[in-house]
Protein backbone atom coordinates (compact mmCIF):
# COMPACT_ATOMS: atom_id res chain seq x y z
CA UNK A 1 0.00 0.00 0.00
CA UNK A 2 1.19 3.31 -0.84
CA UNK A 3 1.19 5.03 2.45
CA UNK A 4 2.71 8.54 1.55
CA UNK A 5 0.29 9.72 -1.17
CA UNK A 6 -2.51 7.01 -0.71
CA UNK A 7 -5.21 7.17 -2.79
CA UNK A 8 -8.12 6.59 -0.83
CA UNK A 9 -11.76 6.52 -1.76
CA UNK A 10 -14.48 7.42 1.14
CA UNK A 11 -18.25 6.10 2.08
CA UNK A 12 -20.54 8.04 3.91
CA UNK A 13 -23.88 7.31 4.41
CA UNK A 14 -24.39 8.11 8.36
CA UNK A 15 -27.64 10.15 7.78
CA UNK A 16 -29.49 11.85 4.57
CA UNK A 17 -26.34 12.16 2.51
CA UNK A 18 -24.70 9.41 0.14
CA UNK A 19 -21.09 10.47 -0.25
CA UNK A 20 -18.16 9.48 -1.86
CA UNK A 21 -15.33 11.15 -1.92
CA UNK A 22 -11.29 10.59 -3.34
CA UNK A 23 -8.57 12.12 -2.33
CA UNK A 24 -4.17 11.62 -3.15
CA UNK A 25 -2.83 12.35 0.41
CA UNK A 26 -4.69 15.74 1.12
CA UNK A 27 -5.43 16.36 -2.25
CA UNK A 28 -9.17 16.69 -2.88
CA UNK A 29 -9.62 14.73 -6.40
CA UNK A 30 -13.99 14.30 -6.21
CA UNK A 31 -16.57 15.45 -3.66
CA UNK A 32 -19.57 13.66 -5.16
CA UNK A 33 -22.98 13.83 -3.05
CA UNK A 34 -26.05 12.66 -3.53
CA UNK A 35 -28.84 13.89 -1.06
CA UNK A 36 -32.16 12.48 -0.03
CA UNK A 37 -33.29 15.91 1.55
CA UNK A 38 -35.87 17.05 -1.11
CA UNK A 39 -37.91 13.54 0.23
CA UNK A 40 -37.77 14.30 4.10
CA UNK A 41 -39.00 18.10 3.34
CA UNK A 42 -43.07 16.81 3.94
CA UNK A 43 -42.10 15.26 7.07
CA UNK A 44 -39.86 18.29 8.28
CA UNK A 45 -37.19 16.32 9.88
CA UNK A 46 -35.10 13.42 8.41
CA UNK A 47 -36.80 10.31 8.29
CA UNK A 48 -34.27 7.07 8.81
CA UNK A 49 -35.96 4.57 6.94
CA UNK A 50 -36.34 7.15 3.95
CA UNK A 51 -33.10 7.89 3.59
CA UNK A 52 -32.26 4.67 4.07
CA UNK A 53 -34.06 3.14 0.87
CA UNK A 54 -32.95 6.71 -0.97
CA UNK A 55 -29.03 5.50 0.36
CA UNK A 56 -29.45 2.37 -1.22
CA UNK A 57 -30.81 3.35 -4.49
CA UNK A 58 -28.25 6.08 -4.48
CA UNK A 59 -24.83 4.51 -3.35
CA UNK A 60 -23.79 2.72 -6.62
CA UNK A 61 -24.74 5.93 -9.45
CA UNK A 62 -22.73 8.27 -6.77
CA UNK A 63 -20.06 5.94 -6.89
CA UNK A 64 -19.47 5.85 -10.84
CA UNK A 65 -20.19 9.52 -10.79
CA UNK A 66 -17.55 10.35 -8.16
CA UNK A 67 -14.76 7.46 -9.91
CA UNK A 68 -15.48 9.66 -13.04
CA UNK A 69 -15.22 12.82 -11.64
CA UNK A 70 -11.72 11.76 -10.18
CA UNK A 71 -10.72 10.40 -13.41
CA UNK A 72 -9.76 6.89 -10.84
CA UNK A 73 -10.09 3.63 -11.29
CA UNK A 74 -10.70 1.25 -8.74
CA UNK A 75 -8.10 -0.64 -9.28
CA UNK A 76 -5.95 2.16 -8.81
CA UNK A 77 -7.21 2.90 -5.09
CA UNK A 78 -4.86 2.03 -2.18
CA UNK A 79 -7.55 1.99 0.40
CA UNK A 80 -11.36 2.33 0.77
CA UNK A 81 -13.01 4.38 4.40
CA UNK A 82 -16.09 4.37 5.34
CA UNK A 83 -18.54 5.86 8.03
CA UNK A 84 -18.74 3.43 11.00
CA UNK A 85 -20.77 5.86 13.06
CA UNK A 86 -22.19 7.26 14.83
CA UNK A 87 -25.62 8.07 12.52
CA UNK A 88 -28.69 6.46 12.30
CA UNK A 89 -28.41 2.91 12.31
CA UNK A 90 -30.03 1.70 8.80
CA UNK A 91 -28.63 4.47 7.15
CA UNK A 92 -24.75 3.38 7.96
CA UNK A 93 -25.67 -0.15 7.22
CA UNK A 94 -26.05 0.50 3.88
CA UNK A 95 -22.81 2.30 3.21
CA UNK A 96 -21.12 0.14 5.20
CA UNK A 97 -22.02 -2.98 3.33
CA UNK A 98 -21.09 -1.14 0.29
CA UNK A 99 -17.82 -0.71 1.70
CA UNK A 100 -17.20 -4.03 2.72
CA UNK A 101 -18.06 -5.27 -0.42
CA UNK A 102 -16.25 -3.02 -2.68
CA UNK A 103 -13.45 -4.58 -0.16
CA UNK A 104 -14.08 -8.01 -1.17
CA UNK A 105 -14.55 -7.48 -5.05
CA UNK A 106 -11.39 -5.40 -5.22
CA UNK A 107 -9.26 -6.80 -2.48
CA UNK A 108 -8.34 -3.25 -1.46
CA UNK A 109 -8.37 -2.91 2.59
CA UNK A 110 -11.00 -1.04 4.56
CA UNK A 111 -11.00 1.64 7.43
CA UNK A 112 -13.77 1.89 9.13
CA UNK A 113 -13.95 5.04 10.81
CA UNK A 114 -15.51 7.87 13.00
CA UNK A 115 -17.74 10.33 11.36
CA UNK A 116 -17.14 13.07 13.80
CA UNK A 117 -13.80 12.83 13.35
CA UNK A 118 -14.08 12.53 9.88
CA UNK A 119 -15.65 16.18 10.03
CA UNK A 120 -12.36 17.68 11.31
CA UNK A 121 -10.24 15.65 8.66
CA UNK A 122 -12.25 17.80 6.23
CA UNK A 123 -9.40 20.98 7.69
CA UNK A 124 -6.84 18.63 6.23
CA UNK A 125 -7.05 18.81 3.05
CA UNK A 126 -4.68 20.88 1.02
CA UNK A 127 -7.04 24.36 -0.93
CA UNK A 128 -7.54 24.05 -4.60
CA UNK A 129 -4.32 22.41 -5.70
CA UNK A 130 -2.08 24.33 -4.52
CA UNK A 131 -0.77 20.62 -3.68
CA UNK A 132 0.91 22.50 0.63
CA UNK A 133 0.26 19.84 2.87
CA UNK A 134 -1.82 21.78 5.44
CA UNK A 135 -0.77 20.49 8.48
CA UNK A 136 -3.11 20.66 11.51
CA UNK A 137 -2.29 23.03 14.63
CA UNK A 138 -1.23 21.35 18.24
CA UNK A 139 -4.24 22.93 19.89
CA UNK A 140 -7.01 21.98 17.90
CA UNK A 141 -10.57 21.99 18.80
CA UNK A 142 -13.60 21.22 16.86
CA UNK A 143 -17.06 22.83 17.07
CA UNK A 144 -19.86 20.10 14.87
CA UNK A 145 -23.14 21.62 14.31
CA UNK A 146 -25.63 20.03 12.03
CA UNK A 147 -29.22 18.29 12.20
CA UNK A 148 -27.42 15.00 13.14
CA UNK A 149 -25.05 16.59 16.31
CA UNK A 150 -23.77 19.61 18.46
CA UNK A 151 -20.59 18.80 19.59
CA UNK A 152 -16.97 20.67 20.76
CA UNK A 153 -13.91 18.00 20.21
CA UNK A 154 -10.64 18.08 21.21
CA UNK A 155 -7.98 16.83 18.79
CA UNK A 156 -4.56 15.56 20.33
CA UNK A 157 -3.68 13.59 17.90
CA UNK A 158 -6.44 13.00 14.92
CA UNK A 159 -5.73 9.58 13.94
CA UNK A 160 -5.54 7.73 17.45
CA UNK A 161 -6.25 10.59 20.07
CA UNK A 162 -9.45 12.84 20.15
CA UNK A 163 -11.38 13.91 23.17
CA UNK A 164 -15.34 14.97 23.61
CA UNK A 165 -15.56 18.10 25.68
CA UNK A 166 -19.08 18.69 25.42
CA UNK A 167 -22.56 17.35 23.51
CA UNK A 168 -26.15 17.98 22.98
CA UNK A 169 -27.86 15.98 26.12
CA UNK A 170 -30.89 15.84 23.63
CA UNK A 171 -31.68 17.42 20.29
CA UNK A 172 -28.90 18.52 17.56
CA UNK A 173 -28.72 22.19 17.15
CA UNK A 174 -30.06 22.13 13.36
CA UNK A 175 -33.13 19.62 14.88
CA UNK A 176 -34.26 22.23 17.11
CA UNK A 177 -34.36 24.55 13.70
CA UNK A 178 -36.17 22.23 12.22
CA UNK A 179 -38.80 22.07 14.85
CA UNK A 180 -38.66 25.85 15.74
CA UNK A 181 -39.65 25.93 12.23
CA UNK A 182 -42.20 23.90 11.40
CA UNK A 183 -43.68 25.72 14.54
CA UNK A 184 -43.47 28.94 12.96
CA UNK A 185 -44.66 27.64 9.59
CA UNK A 186 -41.18 28.00 7.54
CA UNK A 187 -40.44 24.70 6.01
CA UNK A 188 -37.56 22.41 6.10
CA UNK A 189 -34.77 22.56 6.32
CA UNK A 190 -35.20 25.19 9.09
CA UNK A 191 -31.17 26.52 9.39
CA UNK A 192 -31.33 27.95 5.94
CA UNK A 193 -35.10 29.25 6.20
CA UNK A 194 -34.65 30.72 10.02
CA UNK A 195 -30.80 32.13 9.58
CA UNK A 196 -33.25 34.46 6.42
CA UNK A 197 -36.25 35.64 7.66
CA UNK A 198 -34.12 36.43 10.98
CA UNK A 199 -32.18 38.65 9.22
CA UNK A 200 -35.69 40.88 9.31
CA UNK A 201 -36.71 40.16 13.08
CA UNK A 202 -35.12 41.94 16.27
CA UNK A 203 -33.06 39.82 18.12
CA UNK A 204 -33.93 41.56 21.59
CA UNK A 205 -37.45 41.55 21.27
CA UNK A 206 -37.69 37.70 23.37
CA UNK A 207 -35.09 36.27 25.70
CA UNK A 208 -35.53 32.59 24.96
CA UNK A 209 -33.83 30.53 27.39
CA UNK A 210 -29.95 29.27 27.23
CA UNK A 211 -30.14 25.68 28.42
CA UNK A 212 -27.86 24.29 31.20
CA UNK A 213 -26.37 27.86 31.15
CA UNK A 214 -27.78 27.58 35.26
CA UNK A 215 -24.87 27.38 38.13
CA UNK A 216 -25.80 24.01 38.96
CA UNK A 217 -24.42 22.76 35.43
CA UNK A 218 -21.84 24.92 34.78
CA UNK A 219 -20.15 24.65 38.22
CA UNK A 220 -16.78 26.36 37.64
CA UNK A 221 -13.43 25.68 35.83
CA UNK A 222 -11.54 24.09 39.00
CA UNK A 223 -15.02 22.23 39.60
CA UNK A 224 -16.66 21.91 36.64
CA UNK A 225 -20.61 20.85 36.82
CA UNK A 226 -21.73 18.01 35.13
CA UNK A 227 -22.83 19.61 32.04
CA UNK A 228 -20.18 22.47 31.52
CA UNK A 229 -19.88 22.18 27.86
CA UNK A 230 -23.00 20.41 27.24
CA UNK A 231 -26.17 21.79 25.53
CA UNK A 232 -30.29 21.22 25.48
CA UNK A 233 -32.52 22.67 22.93
CA UNK A 234 -35.77 20.56 23.84
CA UNK A 235 -36.45 23.11 26.48
CA UNK A 236 -35.68 26.13 23.45
CA UNK A 237 -38.14 24.70 21.38
CA UNK A 238 -41.09 24.26 24.15
CA UNK A 239 -40.35 28.16 25.11
CA UNK A 240 -40.72 28.79 21.38
CA UNK A 241 -43.68 26.96 20.77
CA UNK A 242 -45.18 28.31 24.25
CA UNK A 243 -44.85 31.89 23.31
CA UNK A 244 -46.58 31.33 19.73
CA UNK A 245 -49.36 29.90 21.32
CA UNK A 246 -49.34 33.10 23.78
CA UNK A 247 -49.73 35.36 20.78
CA UNK A 248 -52.43 33.17 19.09
CA UNK A 249 -54.36 33.06 22.52
CA UNK A 250 -54.30 36.50 22.55
CA UNK A 251 -55.78 36.62 19.33
CA UNK A 252 -52.18 38.89 17.97
CA UNK A 253 -50.68 38.40 14.74
CA UNK A 254 -47.40 35.86 15.75
CA UNK A 255 -44.27 38.22 15.11
CA UNK A 256 -42.15 35.58 13.01
CA UNK A 257 -39.40 37.23 12.17
CA UNK A 258 -38.65 38.50 15.97
CA UNK A 259 -39.37 34.79 17.39
CA UNK A 260 -37.15 33.46 14.26
CA UNK A 261 -34.15 35.96 15.04
CA UNK A 262 -34.70 35.87 18.98
CA UNK A 263 -34.83 31.71 18.61
CA UNK A 264 -31.71 31.67 16.41
CA UNK A 265 -29.81 34.20 18.91
CA UNK A 266 -30.68 31.78 22.35
CA UNK A 267 -29.35 28.49 20.06
CA UNK A 268 -26.10 30.96 18.60
CA UNK A 269 -25.38 32.29 22.19
CA UNK A 270 -25.33 29.12 24.08
CA UNK A 271 -23.25 26.70 21.21
CA UNK A 272 -21.00 29.42 20.79
CA UNK A 273 -20.02 30.62 24.24
CA UNK A 274 -20.06 27.00 25.23
CA UNK A 275 -17.85 26.17 22.85
CA UNK A 276 -14.96 29.01 23.66
CA UNK A 277 -15.05 28.69 27.02
CA UNK A 278 -14.50 24.48 26.67
CA UNK A 279 -11.69 25.94 23.93
CA UNK A 280 -9.90 28.96 26.68
CA UNK A 281 -10.42 25.78 29.13
CA UNK A 282 -8.46 23.58 27.28
CA UNK A 283 -5.75 25.37 25.77
CA UNK A 284 -7.17 24.84 22.57
CA UNK A 285 -6.20 27.77 19.89
CA UNK A 286 -7.57 26.76 17.01
CA UNK A 287 -10.77 26.02 15.94
CA UNK A 288 -12.64 24.28 13.19
CA UNK A 289 -16.09 24.80 12.31
CA UNK A 290 -18.11 21.67 10.82
CA UNK A 291 -21.48 20.38 10.23
CA UNK A 292 -24.23 22.08 8.17
CA UNK A 293 -25.07 24.53 10.53
CA UNK A 294 -21.70 26.29 9.58
CA UNK A 295 -23.69 28.26 6.93
CA UNK A 296 -25.72 29.65 9.46
CA UNK A 297 -24.52 33.66 9.35
CA UNK A 298 -25.02 34.47 12.65
CA UNK A 299 -23.70 31.48 13.79
CA UNK A 300 -20.33 32.43 11.79
CA UNK A 301 -20.48 36.45 13.03
CA UNK A 302 -20.93 35.61 16.67
CA UNK A 303 -18.50 32.52 16.89
CA UNK A 304 -16.08 34.54 15.19
CA UNK A 305 -16.29 37.41 17.60
CA UNK A 306 -15.96 34.91 20.38
CA UNK A 307 -12.75 33.82 19.18
CA UNK A 308 -11.39 36.90 17.94
CA UNK A 309 -11.56 37.94 21.50
CA UNK A 310 -10.32 35.22 23.18
CA UNK A 311 -7.37 35.01 20.89
CA UNK A 312 -8.88 31.93 19.39
CA UNK A 313 -8.34 31.45 15.51
CA UNK A 314 -11.55 29.92 13.68
CA UNK A 315 -11.33 28.01 10.78
CA UNK A 316 -14.44 27.42 8.62
CA UNK A 317 -13.82 25.02 5.56
CA UNK A 318 -15.87 25.42 1.88
CA UNK A 319 -19.53 24.95 2.84
CA UNK A 320 -19.61 21.61 0.84
CA UNK A 321 -16.91 19.88 2.87
CA UNK A 322 -18.68 21.41 6.36
CA UNK A 323 -22.34 18.98 5.08
CA UNK A 324 -21.73 15.29 5.45
CA UNK A 325 -19.74 14.18 2.45
CA UNK A 326 -17.45 11.04 1.51
CA UNK A 327 -14.55 13.28 1.09
CA UNK A 328 -14.30 13.93 4.45
CA UNK A 329 -14.26 10.24 5.04
CA UNK A 330 -11.72 9.96 2.51
CA UNK A 331 -9.59 12.69 3.79
CA UNK A 332 -9.39 10.68 7.54
CA UNK A 333 -8.78 7.57 5.68
CA UNK A 334 -5.52 8.69 3.80
CA UNK A 335 -4.64 10.06 7.35
CA UNK A 336 -4.73 6.73 9.12
CA UNK A 337 -3.06 5.27 5.97
CA UNK A 338 -0.23 8.18 5.92
CA UNK A 339 0.17 7.40 9.87
CA UNK A 340 0.83 3.99 9.46
CA UNK A 341 -2.76 2.83 10.96
CA UNK A 342 -3.72 -1.19 10.20
CA UNK A 343 -7.49 -1.24 8.23
CA UNK A 344 -10.48 -2.36 10.00
CA UNK A 345 -11.41 -5.81 7.88
CA UNK A 346 -14.30 -6.35 6.92
CA UNK A 347 -15.84 -8.08 9.89
CA UNK A 348 -16.98 -4.96 11.96
CA UNK A 349 -19.95 -4.04 12.95
CA UNK A 350 -21.54 -0.29 12.10
CA UNK A 351 -22.24 1.65 15.35
CA UNK A 352 -24.98 4.12 15.60
CA UNK A 353 -23.25 5.49 18.68
CA UNK A 354 -19.86 5.19 18.11
CA UNK A 355 -17.65 7.34 20.54
CA UNK A 356 -15.34 9.95 19.39
CA UNK A 357 -12.05 8.29 21.33
CA UNK A 358 -13.03 5.25 18.37
CA UNK A 359 -11.15 7.41 15.96
CA UNK A 360 -11.32 4.04 13.70
CA UNK A 361 -12.03 0.73 14.45
CA UNK A 362 -9.59 -2.16 15.21
CA UNK A 363 -9.27 -5.38 12.90
CA UNK B 1 -23.03 -21.37 -16.37
CA UNK B 2 -21.80 -19.59 -12.16
CA UNK B 3 -24.40 -17.30 -10.53
CA UNK B 4 -23.41 -16.03 -7.00
CA UNK B 5 -26.38 -15.49 -5.16
CA UNK B 6 -27.18 -13.88 -1.78
CA UNK B 7 -30.30 -13.58 0.07
CA UNK B 8 -30.75 -11.49 3.68
CA UNK B 9 -34.32 -11.44 3.65
CA UNK B 10 -34.10 -13.57 6.47
CA UNK B 11 -30.83 -14.95 7.62
CA UNK B 12 -27.71 -13.87 5.48
CA UNK B 13 -26.64 -16.72 3.02
CA UNK B 14 -24.70 -17.17 -0.13
CA UNK B 15 -24.29 -19.95 -2.89
CA UNK B 16 -22.04 -20.42 -5.98
CA UNK B 17 -24.30 -22.21 -7.71
CA UNK B 18 -23.64 -23.52 -11.39
CA UNK B 19 -25.40 -26.03 -13.81
CA UNK B 20 -21.85 -28.25 -14.02
CA UNK B 21 -21.97 -28.82 -10.20
CA UNK B 22 -23.47 -31.91 -8.81
CA UNK B 23 -27.09 -30.65 -7.41
CA UNK B 24 -25.99 -26.91 -8.17
CA UNK B 25 -23.97 -26.15 -6.00
CA UNK B 26 -20.22 -25.22 -5.93
CA UNK B 27 -20.30 -23.38 -2.33
CA UNK B 28 -22.32 -21.86 0.19
CA UNK B 29 -22.91 -19.98 3.39
CA UNK B 30 -25.47 -19.28 5.67
CA UNK B 31 -26.16 -17.88 9.57
CA UNK B 32 -29.08 -18.53 12.01
CA UNK B 33 -28.67 -15.07 12.93
CA UNK B 34 -31.54 -12.50 11.86
CA UNK B 35 -29.92 -9.66 13.18
CA UNK B 36 -26.27 -9.24 12.20
CA UNK B 37 -26.20 -9.04 7.86
CA UNK B 38 -23.75 -6.20 7.75
CA UNK B 39 -21.08 -8.07 9.91
CA UNK B 40 -21.29 -11.62 8.69
CA UNK B 41 -21.89 -11.22 4.78
CA UNK B 42 -19.07 -9.90 3.05
CA UNK B 43 -16.75 -12.26 5.15
CA UNK B 44 -18.98 -15.62 4.68
CA UNK B 45 -19.01 -13.74 0.85
CA UNK B 46 -15.04 -14.03 0.81
CA UNK B 47 -14.42 -16.84 2.47
CA UNK B 48 -16.85 -18.70 0.28
CA UNK B 49 -15.22 -17.62 -2.96
CA UNK B 50 -11.39 -18.36 -1.33
CA UNK B 51 -12.19 -22.05 -0.40
CA UNK B 52 -14.25 -22.71 -3.81
CA UNK B 53 -11.47 -20.81 -5.57
CA UNK B 54 -13.57 -18.69 -7.12
CA UNK B 55 -12.84 -15.19 -8.58
CA UNK B 56 -15.00 -12.60 -9.42
CA UNK B 57 -14.06 -12.76 -13.04
CA UNK B 58 -15.38 -16.38 -13.17
CA UNK B 59 -18.85 -15.49 -12.17
CA UNK B 60 -20.92 -15.43 -14.79
CA UNK B 61 -24.03 -13.30 -13.13
CA UNK B 62 -25.11 -12.38 -9.27
CA UNK B 63 -28.42 -12.83 -8.38
CA UNK B 64 -30.21 -11.18 -5.05
CA UNK B 65 -33.38 -11.91 -2.83
CA UNK B 66 -34.83 -9.01 -2.76
CA UNK B 67 -37.40 -9.69 -0.35
CA UNK B 68 -40.43 -9.02 1.26
CA UNK B 69 -38.16 -8.85 4.76
CA UNK B 70 -36.95 -7.16 7.13
CA UNK B 71 -35.85 -3.97 5.46
CA UNK B 72 -32.56 -3.16 6.88
CA UNK B 73 -31.42 -6.69 6.59
CA UNK B 74 -32.98 -6.81 3.05
CA UNK B 75 -30.72 -3.92 2.37
CA UNK B 76 -27.39 -5.62 3.30
CA UNK B 77 -27.87 -8.15 1.06
CA UNK B 78 -28.76 -6.19 -2.10
CA UNK B 79 -26.10 -3.12 -1.36
CA UNK B 80 -23.58 -5.99 -1.19
CA UNK B 81 -25.08 -7.73 -4.96
CA UNK B 82 -25.03 -4.42 -5.93
CA UNK B 83 -21.70 -3.35 -5.50
CA UNK B 84 -19.97 -6.56 -6.11
CA UNK B 85 -21.88 -6.51 -9.51
CA UNK B 86 -20.38 -3.31 -10.69
CA UNK B 87 -17.17 -4.00 -9.76
CA UNK B 88 -16.70 -7.55 -11.71
CA UNK B 89 -18.94 -6.03 -14.47
CA UNK B 90 -21.57 -8.64 -13.75
CA UNK B 91 -25.35 -8.93 -14.42
CA UNK B 92 -27.52 -8.59 -11.30
CA UNK B 93 -30.87 -9.78 -11.46
CA UNK B 94 -33.35 -9.96 -8.68
CA UNK B 95 -35.68 -12.73 -7.66
CA UNK B 96 -38.43 -12.99 -5.01
CA UNK B 97 -37.20 -14.14 -1.89
CA UNK B 98 -40.15 -16.94 -1.26
CA UNK B 99 -39.68 -18.33 -4.42
CA UNK B 100 -36.31 -19.78 -2.92
CA UNK B 101 -38.58 -22.11 -0.12
CA UNK B 102 -40.63 -22.81 -3.42
CA UNK B 103 -38.33 -24.05 -4.93
CA UNK B 104 -36.93 -25.75 -1.67
CA UNK B 105 -40.55 -27.34 -1.22
CA UNK B 106 -41.19 -28.37 -4.86
CA UNK B 107 -37.60 -30.63 -4.55
CA UNK B 108 -39.17 -32.46 -1.43
CA UNK B 109 -41.16 -34.99 -0.33
CA UNK B 110 -43.70 -32.64 0.88
CA UNK B 111 -44.41 -31.32 -2.40
CA UNK B 112 -48.00 -30.73 -3.34
CA UNK B 113 -50.03 -28.99 -6.20
CA UNK B 114 -50.75 -25.76 -4.64
CA UNK B 115 -49.51 -24.36 -1.27
CA UNK B 116 -48.68 -21.03 0.17
CA UNK B 117 -45.11 -19.64 1.46
CA UNK B 118 -44.71 -17.75 4.46
CA UNK B 119 -41.82 -15.68 6.14
CA UNK B 120 -41.53 -13.97 9.64
CA UNK B 121 -42.81 -10.14 9.17
CA UNK B 122 -42.58 -9.01 12.91
CA UNK B 123 -45.10 -6.96 13.93
CA UNK B 124 -47.06 -10.50 14.80
CA UNK B 125 -47.43 -10.22 10.60
CA UNK B 126 -46.00 -12.91 8.25
CA UNK B 127 -44.65 -12.30 4.58
CA UNK B 128 -46.23 -14.85 2.22
CA UNK B 129 -47.28 -16.19 -1.41
CA UNK B 130 -48.93 -18.65 -2.66
CA UNK B 131 -47.79 -21.05 -5.50
CA UNK B 132 -48.85 -24.02 -7.66
CA UNK B 133 -46.90 -26.95 -8.53
CA UNK B 134 -47.18 -28.89 -12.04
CA UNK B 135 -44.58 -31.71 -12.33
CA UNK B 136 -40.95 -31.40 -13.35
CA UNK B 137 -41.82 -27.49 -13.57
CA UNK B 138 -40.52 -24.59 -11.48
CA UNK B 139 -42.73 -23.78 -8.88
CA UNK B 140 -45.20 -21.18 -9.96
CA UNK B 141 -46.15 -17.76 -8.58
CA UNK B 142 -49.92 -17.39 -8.66
CA UNK B 143 -50.48 -14.43 -5.48
CA UNK B 144 -48.30 -12.57 -3.54
CA UNK B 145 -46.04 -11.75 -2.04
CA UNK B 146 -48.42 -10.00 0.84
CA UNK B 147 -47.86 -9.28 4.01
CA UNK B 148 -50.45 -9.85 6.74
CA UNK B 149 -51.96 -11.10 9.68
CA UNK B 150 -51.50 -15.13 9.23
CA UNK B 151 -55.09 -15.75 10.46
CA UNK B 152 -55.82 -14.16 6.91
CA UNK B 153 -54.40 -16.48 4.73
CA UNK B 154 -56.00 -19.00 2.43
CA UNK B 155 -56.78 -22.17 3.75
CA UNK B 156 -53.89 -24.67 2.15
CA UNK B 157 -50.62 -26.22 3.84
CA UNK B 158 -47.84 -23.54 4.46
CA UNK B 159 -44.63 -23.49 4.42
CA UNK B 160 -41.62 -21.55 5.75
CA UNK B 161 -40.84 -20.30 9.40
CA UNK B 162 -43.38 -17.70 9.10
CA UNK B 163 -45.83 -20.81 9.07
CA UNK B 164 -43.92 -22.27 11.97
CA UNK B 165 -44.63 -19.45 14.52
CA UNK B 166 -48.34 -19.43 13.73
CA UNK B 167 -48.65 -23.06 13.47
CA UNK B 168 -51.81 -22.48 15.52
CA UNK B 169 -53.91 -20.79 12.30
CA UNK B 170 -52.25 -22.53 9.39
CA UNK B 171 -51.47 -25.46 7.69
CA UNK B 172 -47.82 -25.65 8.59
CA UNK B 173 -45.95 -28.68 7.19
CA UNK B 174 -43.96 -29.82 10.15
CA UNK B 175 -40.55 -30.48 8.42
CA UNK B 176 -40.84 -26.69 7.21
CA UNK B 177 -41.18 -25.23 10.57
CA UNK B 178 -37.96 -23.43 10.47
CA UNK B 179 -36.70 -23.17 6.89
CA UNK B 180 -35.60 -19.18 5.61
CA UNK B 181 -35.19 -18.34 2.23
CA UNK B 182 -31.76 -19.53 1.15
CA UNK B 183 -29.66 -18.18 -1.05
CA UNK B 184 -28.67 -21.52 -2.68
CA UNK B 185 -32.58 -22.32 -3.90
CA UNK B 186 -32.42 -18.80 -4.97
CA UNK B 187 -29.43 -19.71 -6.91
CA UNK B 188 -31.23 -23.19 -8.34
CA UNK B 189 -34.15 -20.97 -9.38
CA UNK B 190 -32.56 -18.31 -11.07
CA UNK B 191 -30.41 -20.78 -12.83
CA UNK B 192 -32.78 -23.17 -14.08
CA UNK B 193 -35.22 -19.90 -15.13
CA UNK B 194 -32.38 -18.48 -17.00
CA UNK B 195 -31.44 -21.51 -18.95
CA UNK B 196 -35.15 -22.51 -19.53
CA UNK B 197 -34.71 -18.58 -21.73
CA UNK B 198 -36.99 -17.18 -19.10
CA UNK B 199 -36.09 -13.61 -17.76
CA UNK B 200 -35.68 -12.35 -14.09
CA UNK B 201 -36.74 -9.33 -12.42
CA UNK B 202 -34.07 -6.43 -10.85
CA UNK B 203 -32.97 -6.15 -7.66
CA UNK B 204 -35.46 -3.63 -6.58
CA UNK B 205 -36.00 -4.51 -3.18
CA UNK B 206 -39.89 -5.51 -2.75
CA UNK B 207 -40.37 -3.90 1.20
CA UNK B 208 -44.04 -4.14 1.17
CA UNK B 209 -44.50 -1.65 3.68
CA UNK B 210 -44.53 2.06 3.61
CA UNK B 211 -42.00 4.11 5.67
CA UNK B 212 -44.08 4.25 8.80
CA UNK B 213 -43.17 8.20 8.17
CA UNK B 214 -46.12 10.19 9.31
CA UNK B 215 -46.84 13.61 7.36
CA UNK B 216 -47.31 15.72 10.56
CA UNK B 217 -50.99 17.50 10.83
CA UNK B 218 -51.19 21.07 10.90
CA UNK B 219 -50.22 22.30 14.32
CA UNK B 220 -53.03 22.79 16.75
CA UNK B 221 -53.72 26.74 17.13
CA UNK B 222 -54.11 28.16 20.77
CA UNK B 223 -57.56 29.53 20.60
ZN1 LIG C 1 -22.10 15.05 10.16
Amino acid sequence: MNRTQPLVLGIESSCDETGVGVVRGTTLLTNTVSSSMDEHVRFGGVIPEIASRAHLDAFIPTLDAALSDAGVRLDEVDAIAVTAGPGLAGALMVGVCAAKALAVATGKPLYAINHLVAHVGVGLLAPDGDGSAPELPANLGALLVSGGHTEILKINNITDDVVLLGSTIDDAAGEAYDKVARILGLGYPGGPAIDAVARTGNRAAIRFPRGLSQPKYMGTAEEPGKHRYDWSFSGLKTAVARCVEQFEARGEEVPVADIAAAFQEAVVDVVSAKAVLACREHGIKDVLLGGGVAANSRLRELTGQRCTSAGIRLHVPPLGLCTDNGAMVAALGAQLVMAGKEPSGIAFAPDSSLPVTAVSLPA
Amino acid sequence: MLILAIDTSAVASAALVSDDALEGMVAGFATEDTRSHAEVLAPGIQDMLATAGVAGTDIDALVVGVGPGPFTGLRSGIATARTLAYVWGKPLHGLMSLDAVALEVAESTAAVPEFLVATDARRKEVYWARYTLAPGQLPELVDGPHVGFAADLPDLPAFGAGAGLYADVLRADPAFVREQPDALYLGQFALARLASGGTLPDSTPLYLRESDAQVPGPRKRAL
